[in-house]
């Protein structure tokens, strides 16, 4: 599936962070975006995510189409490695598919292992599986290879390159080089938000 | 959905989920009364009613806060906002996991701690009755307490503050069954008006919730 952003702006606790945003992603391609901290790389992913309103601007494919990863794993400790990935795949309706998502991340030895014994990179690893059984064409991933070591970036980069090799798209914020060489880059210091008298701080999450 | 329930109920049972904090508050309770306020069999089953229906109240009230904290703090919230089931789903999961995993196991107990307050015995019925009634709709408004606090630190005082008043047409209609049934009254009105509130709570709530939670997401 196709994505294209016009004119897009993003506010975080009211204030604008970016404004005028545009790319294009067509399926099969990946899109690295790159920008100083606070720059807003992710308020810009949970936009198009569907977790917040844009302020203004087109976003091209619906939230539904989307994988969003962010910071945090959504990881339940007191479940094992499977249950957890289970759920996800019972959510989903994409039973099944736990196996294959289980190997490609290399978690197949760790089914059984209650996830809050396991490593702050497994834990990212099987955050990631994640995206394998939700079935969805674009990946929204935010700093996805945090606390992963080179290894399983190399997991992670192939996923990644069969995902857009199945027809999907992703777009993801990242500092390090993946080694991706398809990807495209988009440096979002360009749409930084000038400073703007309206944006209402407290009634915003009201309007 | 079920297996958000699933999901959830799992959770409750396992270490540190939770599961037996409001039931061992409520037995505690039912404890501690007749010791403070004395054994006289009369005075307590005048006032048993009101206290098993108070106790039952606040046990609700214990675990409200985790229903979306814990979830908020792993990501969780944000995952589940972006999977194919609607918020409003969520949020009705939430409270009916809830309440099976606090408002019936105390529902359950409570006739035996109607026997520690010398509960009068045409009033059993009417306790278990009431309860089962009464106490899901104190899940489901405290599913929406805890939709419009959740993300705040240390929310759950703000949370009490905003449902205890919400819980009050519940208690006085829960605990009028129970008295009334006691004293051989007819029960019907606030049985009606018991059921009436939680019926309109688990209808109209679910939404409110899920617009609550909506915005402290973004």
């Amino acid at each position: 599936m196709d994505l294209s952003v016009r004119d897009l702006a993003v506010a975080r606790g009211g204030i604008p962070v970016l404004e005028g945003v545009r790319f294009d992603l067509p399926a099969g391609g990946a899109l690295v975006l790159r920008g100083p901290n606070g720059c807003g790389k992710t308020t810009l992913l949970r936009t198009l995510a569907g977790l917040q309103p844009p302020l203004e601007g087109r976003i091209s494919a619906p939230p539904e189409a989307m994988a969003y990863a962010g910071h945090a794993d959504g990881l339940k400790p007191t479940l094992t490695v499977a249950e957890n990935l289970r759920f996800w795949a019972s959510v989903y309706g994409t039973a099944g598919r736990e196996a294959p998502a289980m190997s490609a991340m290399n978690l197949s030895d760790l089914l059984d292992r209650p996830a809050q014994t396991l490593s702050a990179g497994q834990k990212r690893r099987l955050g990631l599986a994640r995206l394998l059984v939700t079935g969805r064409p674009l990946w929204v991933l935010d700093e996805p290879t945090v606390s992963l070591d080179a290894g399983s970036v190399g997991l992670f980069v192939r996923i990644v390159r069969a995902h857009l090799e199945a027809g999907g798209a992703a777009l993801m914020a990242t500092h390090i080089d993946l080694g991706l060489a398809e990807a495209r880059v988009l440096d979002l210091t360009a749409y930084r938000a000038r400073p703007r008298a309206q944006a209402g701080g407290f009634d915003e999450a009201f309007a | 959905m079920i297996a958000l329930l699933g999901r959830d109920l799992r959770l409750a049972i396992r270490a540190g989920g939770g599961f037996g904090l409001g039931l061992a508050f409520f037995l505690i309770l039912a404890v501690l009364v007749p010791l403070g306020v004395g054994p006289e069999p009369e005075v307590l089953g005048r006032i048993a009613p009101g206290v098993l229906w108070v106790g039952a109240l606040l046990a609700c009230l214990l675990s409200l806060d985790r229903i979306f904290a814990l979830d908020w703090e792993d990501g969780s919230l944000d995952l589940l906002a972006t999977a194919p089931i609607p918020m409003e789903g969520v949020v009705a999961v939430k409270a009916a996991a809830h309440w099976l995993t606090t408002g019936l196991p105390l529902t359950l107990v409570a006739p035996v701690l109607g026997v520690l307050m010398n509960l009068d015995a045409g009033a059993y019925g009417w306790l278990v009755l009431s309860l089962l009634l009464g106490t899901p709709a104190l899940s489901v408004i405290g599913t929406f307490g805890a939709a419009l606090t959740v993300g705040l630190r240390r929310g759950g005082l703000l949370l009490s503050l905003l449902v205890l008043p919400l819980y009050v047409p519940t208690l006085i209609y829960g605990a009028s069954v129970v008295t009334r049934g006691a004293e051989g009254l007819s029960v019907g009105t606030p049985l009606a008006l018991l059921a009436g509130i939680t019926l309109g709570a688990a209808a109209l709530l679910p939404f409110a919730s899920a617009a609550a939670i909506r915005i402290n997401l973004r």
